[in-house]
Formats: structure tokens, C-alpha cells, sequence
């Protein structure tokens, strides 16, 4: 049978440390979370106290009495029920939500957002490198850290732009055949060192990925056809991060958030999607359990959704949305959001949620307040062009 | 005229030689790449167990109306019952197999994997697109991947796995008759890729007007059965305007207004969108980067692109064009996709594989079987397929495959017949050298001259 999954996962990490800028020994841990499709941000944080709300969202409002249930977080916004994991961390005050936020890009087409998402410049199509590769570039590096030595994994064969760059990058996808024979792999580094310099680095990173992975000590099912789930994904990544010697920036890609047509409620597509996020975030937290007091896990989307429905009980792509942090170094239990409201003067272009929060703003907090980035590097050259997006304070400690 | 290697041919252009493919061809291929495009049906694919997509959409209808309970259970024991799905799912593998391990050099199997990920639909989408995906191919890209783009083009948003992939099928105008009715409305998904993936692209600098404007042409688009609850007919499963769901009135799309108010508004738009310069440019660009390099000479994409534009959209005049440009034959430069390097593997060691087989190893290196994760498809540059432990995945792959070989083959022999004369001193040393027939043949599949087309 062809696979019925609805993702694929993605990560790739780096195994550069910046912990000697701090006095107090810290070794902070970030996975960056991308979901690729648009999250619907008004479904998984609907602001009920909106006057607004319930009619701008008809049968998909949930949260309105008779519609679906919800998880309670500050009496204005919500939560959507399939958020559990996430729920639990806001409660323990290691969740923060940030809301109506959005990257600089204001048109709808994914892929022009995905770059702009993943690139962190100004507007599409400068693809050459991505924010999280620059930002590695100018993570402060101790006289105790070894030199950057890439120790990278993820879990789709390619690399995600947000990852492209000068700083070394690895990939990883979790097995799916008998490793092969030590001796042949050796010839074949042989060969490679010879006459292609390329394949060869290719080769080498791939190696050292499996053996970081544990690849080669388990036998792998020979029946697998579906590609590896969320949770899959979640957990190698942070089997990862936890290891000692492992590297400690990582990213995810989740695709399938491209919900047209019968998104649901309570129940549904979107419903079963953020099951699978939520599942794949307790993987995360699990994992990364003796290191979650250094953990930031960042969730975030190229563009949010129309605010209202549209004719098939979906949603089109809009422009402002949510982004989610989570982990124990996050200073969570609260909503982050100046919101612009639901009225619809008060909507962009009289279709979207208006952005009131510059995502860049979000992660140049976290960026340098968690592994230490100058905000000179945020704003020269980590987001180019962002000197007056200040870096959000207090997201951290 | 640059010296056209048989082997840079049959890798680059095809799925790769088989044993005895390249020495029998002389040192120029384009003669033998040329003339696969000429032969009559080379693109079909038929066979008695291959049912269309409307058949399909037919049977699972009936199946799923199969009574519930002890009755049903006892019918699905029965050992003639075989799920629509997996039926439709093996024998449509089962086909590309035979295909894909048959023919002369593949190009045409080539071109059809090109323009599925141009028209992307993906099987985990949903169930109808799951079970139609390999009929869209079948019905919507074979007859006219040697044909004109614009028939591709109306074929692939007419087709049910197409219009149910973008939810075209349930977007009704909010103005029409349905729509006053019923207060539902249109989604602008397949109006937004039909311009930014499918013809101009987004360059081409259209707005969310256009974009607008274009869902609501193409309101109506629907086939028989998409509601689930129409009862069955000969057309079931089959293309189906719904006039009544159709918006009212002309609408606007990229400065042309189109008055019409029915099924041939669309066709129009379909129709000028197909001959616009800037599709042509992006359509010449993308099979230039796919079968040449990411970077290649900017004269050969303007040569296809004037071809395009002179011939009225005529893709085997574009692939011609293409194969007789020097600048096409090269360096070697881009790895072959997980698909490439399957089928070249298999032909070079003249092994078969199952349909099982194929759905496992496709999945595991990258390239599920039409089920590439977004509409803009699998990555087609040349370091898309390098990331990672993707190489020691194909290794691991080559090992499994290459202990399958027939004790006879001698791996000497074997690389000079699939290499040619591009096999460098440094890889024949490394196979001859090897301690086992099948760990040479492992390293020839992972060669550089194998892995690279």
C-alpha cells in the first residue's frame, strides 16, 4: 500500500556550543519547529473573547457552546484541544504563545513565504542561506569548545533553506536498511577521497550521523513504506540534542498545514494534524528531559489563514497566525499577543489577522538572549535589514 | 558538434544502460534518444488490470456501499476480495516496473517524471487522490508529454485526482445557484498553484486579485461522485462542470477579461495562460535545470523557450531542441534523484524488483511514489539529493541490492558496459580490486560516474 502519511520530518542540527558566554555553566539546547503549509493560528489559539470571533468562524469556532472543547489559558485565548502536551508545559509555565505574529511577507504564495520564513530576509526569492546557518555563524565560541565540528542529522534527504549557509550543516533520516559492511564503506571513502571531494564530505557527515543515531546496533523492519511520522522525528532529534558530545541546534519540518476545505473543529483534519504536533513535542520533551532546564523548542508557520471560513469549511492562506515556545528555559504560562482584534476594519486587507508582531522580533529575543547572538549580528546579518525590529525582552529565564 | 558520450545519454537523458545497451549504440546516442520520441505510444501505458481513474472512483463507490456487519466481514474473507486500493496500488507499480525496466533509454519515462512534478498531485493527500494519482498520470501527463502543453494542462486541472488534490471539486460561486442555496462559497487552492506552479509563476507578478478572480473561473470544475453521495452512473467518476455551481458573470484574470459564463471561461483562461511568454520561460528553465545543471548556459533555456513560443506549446519540438543543443551534453554534474538511481541500478545488474520493494526503497531515500509532501514536488537541484546520511542510505541499498546478483556476472565487464568510457582509472581500480563479486558491484552502483548524471 502507498503510504497514507501527511508529513514528512526534517531536522538538522549543529554540534557548536556557545556555553562559555555565560558565567554560570549553561548548555542551551534549541530545535526550531517549522510547519510548512500556513497553521491555522486563529483554530489552535481562538481568542474567545473576541467579540468577533464566533462569526467570523461559524461551525469551525470552537470553543462557542456546542462546538468543540477547548483547553483554558488566560480567558481570552484558548487553546485547541488536541494541544495537550503543549497545554501541560503552559501550566507549568514553560509555554509561551505568541500571538498575531508574522514574518515581514505580505502576499500568499507558500513557497515565496517559506523562503522569506526560512531565509529571515526582507522578501522572497534570496535563497542562499537561511537565518538558523547565519545565526550558528555568530554563536560566540569559547577557548573551550572545539572547533566546529558539523555532527548534523536530518530527517528528509535534503537540506531546508533555513539551514543553508557557510556553517556546516548535516542531515539525517532514520534507517531503513541493513547498514552496510565496514569494509565496503571504507573502499568507497577511498574512491570518493580520489576523485570526488564532494561525495566524499557527503559521505563522511552521513557516517558520523549513523553512528551518532545509533544506526547499525538495531535490526531495521523491512516492511517500513510510510515515511517517518512526527514522533519519529521529534525523538531522534532529541535523542540527539541530549547526547553529551551531540550538537545542540536542530530543526524540524512538518508539512501538511494547507487546510482549503474541511479543516473541522474539535474533530478533523487540522484536529488530527496538531494531535501529530502535540504527540511529536511530548517526543521532544521526553527526550530532552535532563537537559529541558537549556531547551527552547520554537514553533513556527510561513503565514496564518484567512479569518474567516471560506465557502468549503477551510480556511485560504491570510498573513498573521501564532508561534509557539516551549521548554524549561522558556519564561512561559502566558500569551504574548497586541491584539489587533477581528472586527473587520480591523482585519488586513478585510480578510486576514492583522500582524501586530514582527516575527523576527520573537526570535531575535530568543536568539540572543538564549545562545547568546550580538543584536549587532541579529540585525546586520542573522535578519538583514531589521534594525528597527527590536528584539522581543523577557521571552527567557 | 561536442562529443555526445553514450553513456552521459543513456544516464542523463534515461534510466540508464543496460549490459550490452551502450556498445551497441556507438559513441552517439542522440540518434537512439531521438528516435524513442518518435516511436508511436511510447508514452502510454495500458493493460487490462490498469483501470481509469473514473472506474476507480466507481468501484471504491460500490465497495464502500458493501453492507456492514457479519455480511460485509464475511465477503472481505472471501480470497477473490481484494480492496480497490491495493489492487489499483500494485497493478499500477507493477506496470512502472515492466515499463521502466524495458525500455530503450527511459527518456520518455523521464519526461513523464518531469511533468508529474510539474503537475504534482500527492497520494497523502487524500483517499481519492491516493487511488487516482497513478491514473492521472496514466490519463492527464502520458498522451501529451510529447505532445502540446496546453492539452497537458487542461487534461491535469480537469482530472478528478487533480481537482480533488485542490478541493477544486467542492468550490462553488458564491453568487451561483448552488451558492445562494447552500451559502457555501469558493477556495482559491487551485487558482493560486494553477499561476504560481502549474503555467507563469509567480514572477510573473499577477495579484491577489487575479488570484481571486481565477478561483471563481474555475468554480464548477468538478467530476461525478466527488459529493461521495451521487448515485452511481456511466459518467460517475468522470469530469463534470456544474454549471449551476459556476459564479456568475466575466471575470478578470492578469489584464484579460474573459466574458464568457460557463465551462469555456476557464478553457479560455487555460488556453491563454498555456501561450504566455512567461510560462514558456519557466517551462524551458525547468527542463533545462532538471536535465542539465542548475546553472546551465542561458542560450539553451532561450532556445527552448523560443521553440515553445514558435510551436504553440509543442513539448516534444522543446525536447529535441534540448537534446541537440551541445551545451546539453556537458560536465556531469547532478546526482541522480532516488527514482534515477533505483531504475539504473536494476537495469545495469539486469535484476527485477516488487512492487513492495519499490514503494519501500522509494520511501527510504526520499522520493515516495507520487507522494512528494508539496505541491511544488521533490527539489530538483543538483545537491538536493547529497544531504545528510542519504549516501550511506544508497549505499546500504546497493549492498542489499548487489548480494542479489547472479553468481556469473563478471563486475569488470559489467562497469565498462554502463560506464563507457566515462568510468575513471580510480573506479575501475577500486571494482577490480574489491574482495567480493557483489562488494564490487556495490561500489560500481556508488561510483561517482554512476551516482552523477
Amino acid at each position: 500500500m502507498p503510504p497514507t502519511c501527511i508529513s514528512s520530518g526534517s531536522f538538522v542540527a549543529w554540534s557548536r556550543t556557545p556555553r562559555t558566554v555565560y558565567a554560570a555553566p549553561r548548555d542551551p539546547r534549541m530545535v526550531v519547529v517549522i510547519l510548512r503549509g500556513a497553521l491555522d493560528g486563529l483554530a489552535v489559539v481562538p481568542p474567545i473573547g473576541d467579540p468577533n470571533y464566533a462569526r467570523l468562524r461559524g461551525e469551525l469556532a470552537i470553543g462557542v457552546a456546542g462546538i468543540g472543547r477547548i483547553l483554558s489559558l488566560d480567558g481570552f485565548f484558548s487553546l485547541h484541544d488536541a494541544m495537550r502536551t503543549l497545554h501541560a508545559h503552559y501550566v507549568a509555565g514553560d509555554t509561551l504563545i505568541v500571538h498575531a505574529v508574522a514574518t515581514p511577507y505580505r502576499d500568499r504564495s507558500h513557497f515565496d513565504g517559506q523562503d522569506v520564513l526560512e531565509s529571515g530576509m526582507p522578501g522572497p526569492r534570496d535563497t542562499v542561506s537561511g537565518w538558523l546557518n547565519r545565526a550558528v555563524l555568530e554563536l560566540p565560541v569559547g577557548d573551550q569548545i572545539e572547533v566546529a565540528r558539523p555532527v548534523g542529522l536530518a530527517i528528509s534527504p535534503t537540506v531546508p533553506l533555513i539551514f543553508r549557509g557557510a556553517a556546516p550543516t548535516l542531515t539525517w533520516t532514520p534507517p531503513n536498511f541493513q547498514s552496510a559492511s565496514p569494509d565496503t564503506q571504507s573502499r568507497l571513502l577511498e574512491l570518493y577521497g580520489e576523485i570526488d571531494p564532494a561525495l566524499l564530505r557527503a559521505f563522511v557527515e552521513g557516517r558520523e550521523i549513523d553512528s551518532l543515531s545509533g544506526h547499525g546496533d538495531v535490526p531495521v523492519p523491512r516492511t517500513k513504506t510510510a515515511g517517518p511520522s512526527f514522533r519519529e522525528a521529534a525523538e531522534g532529534a532529541a535523542k540527539l540534542l541530549a547526547a553529551e558530545s551531540g550538537p545542540r541546534i536542530a530543526a524540524l519540518v512538518f508539512d501538511g498545514w494547507d487546510t482549503h476545505a474541511n479543516e473541522g473543529a474539535e474533530h478533523g483534519k487540522l484536529a488530527r494534524l496538531l494531535a501529530a504536533l502535540d504527540d511529536a513535542l511530548d517526543g521532544l520533551a521526553s527526550g530532552l528531559k535532563s537537559v529541558w532546564h537549556d531547551t527552547v523548542i520554537v514553533v513556527i508557520t510561513e503565514f496564518g489563514r484567512t479569518a474567516r471560513i471560506n465557502g468549503n469549511e477551510g480556511t485560504d492562506h491570510g498573513t498573521a497566525t501564532t508561534a509557539f515556545l516551549m521548554g524549561g528555559a522558556v519564561k512561559g504560562g502566558r500569551v504574548v499577543a497586541d491584539w489587533p482584534g477581528l472586527g473587520n476594519s480591523q482585519l488586513h486587507q478585510g480578510r486576514d489577522l492583522m500582524p501586530t508582531t514582527d516575527l523576527r522580533a520573537v526570535l531575535k529575543g530568543l536568539l540572543r538572549d538564549h545562545l547568546g547572538v550580538s543584536e549587532f549580528a541579529l540585525s546586520q546579518r542573522v535578519f538583514p535589514s531589521s534594525i528597527a525590529v527590536r528584539p522581543l525582552n523577557g521571552l527567557i529565564g | 558538434m561536442v562529443f555526445a558520450s553514450a553513456s552521459i545519454g543513456f544516464h542523463r537523458f534515461g534510466l540508464g544502460p543496460r549490459s550490452g545497451d551502450l556498445s551497441l549504440l556507438g559513441d552517439d546516442p542522440r540518434g537512439v534518444l531521438l528516435d524513442e520520441l518518435d516511436e508511436p505510444g511510447i508514452a502510454l501505458l495500458r493493460g487490462g488490470d490498469l483501470l481509469s481513474a473514473a472506474e476507480i472512483i466507481t468501484e471504491r463507490h460500490r465497495q464502500d456501499r458493501l453492507p456492514r456487519g457479519y455480511l460485509a466481514a464475511a465477503i472481505r474473507r472471501l480470497s477473490f476480495f481484494v480492496p480497490i486500493d491495493r489492487r489499483v496500488f500494485e497493478a499500477e507499480v507493477q506496470a512502472r516496473i515492466d515499463r521502466a525496466l524495458i525500455v530503450r533509454t527511459g527518456l520518455v519515462e523521464r519526461l513523464v517524471t518531469f511533468w508529474m512534478n510539474h503537475f504534482v498531485v500527492e497520494t497523502g493527500a487524500n483517499g481519492t487522490v491516493r487511488r487516482t494519482a497513478a491514473a492521472f498520470e496514466r490519463e492527464a501527463i502520458r498522451p501529451f508529454v510529447l505532445g502540446r502543453f496546453e492539452d497537458m494542462l487542461v487534461a491535469a486541472s480537469r482530472h478528478p485526482a487533480m481537482l480533488s488534490y485542490f478541493n477544486s471539486a467542492i468550490s462553488v460561486g458564491p453568487n451561483s445557484v448552488i451558492g445562494r442555496q447552500s451559502g457555501r462559497g469558493c477556495n482559491e487552492n487551485h487558482a493560486r498553484e494553477l499561476l504560481e506552479l502549474h503555467t507563469v509563476g509567480v514572477e510573473a507578478g499577477y495579484s491577489q486579485a487575479d488570484v481571486t478572480a481565477l478561483s471563481k473561473v474555475l468554480t464548477g470544475w468538478s467530476y461525478r461522485g466527488a459529493s461521495g453521495d451521487d448515485e452511481l452512473a456511466d459518467d460517475y467518476g468522470c469530469f463534470w462542470f456544474v454549471a449551476d455551481a459556476h459564479e456568475p458573470g466575466g471575470q478578470r484574470v492578469m489584464d484579460v477579461d474573459y466574458p464568457q459564463t460557463g465551462l469555456d471561461q476557464g478553457e479560455a483562461v487555460l488556453s491563454t495562460l498555456a501561450a504566455h511568454e512567461a510560462t514558456a520561460r519557466r517551462i524551458a528553465w525547468k527542463l533545462v535545470r532538471h536535465f542539465v545543471s542548475d546553472h546551465p548556459a542561458p542560450d539553451i533555456a532561450e532556445e527552448v523557450t523560443a521553440v515553445f513560443l514558435e510551436s504553440g506549446g509543442d513539448l516534444k519540438a522543446c525536447v529535441r531542441t534540448l537534446l541537440l543543443h551541445d551545451k546539453a551534453w556537458g560536465p556531469v554534474v547532478k546526482i541522480k534523484s532516488p527514482g534515477e538511481f533505483l531504475w539504473s541500478a536494476l537495469r545495469a545488474l539486469g535484476l527485477g524488483i516488487d512492487v513492495a520493494q519499490v514503494a519501500r526503497v522509494l520511501s527510504a531515500l526520499g522520493q515516495p511514489l507520487w507522494n512528494p509532501h508539496a505541491p511544488n514536488g521533490f527539489p530538483d537541484h543538483a545537491d538536493s539529493w547529497l544531504a545528510g546520511n542519504a549516501m550511506t542510505d544508497r549505499l546500504d541499498f546497493a549492498e542489499e541490492l548487489a548480494a542479489r546478483v547472479r553468481i556469473d556476472l563478471d563486475p569488470l565487464a559489467l562497469t565498462d558496459a554502463v560506464l563507457g568510457k566515462r568510468c575513471s582509472a580510480s573506479t575501475r581500480e577500486h571494482i577490480a580490486r574489491a574482495q567480493t563479486r557483489s562488494q564490487a558491484l556495490a561500489l560500481l552502483l556508488m561510483s561517482p560516474e554512476f551516482q552523477r548524471r
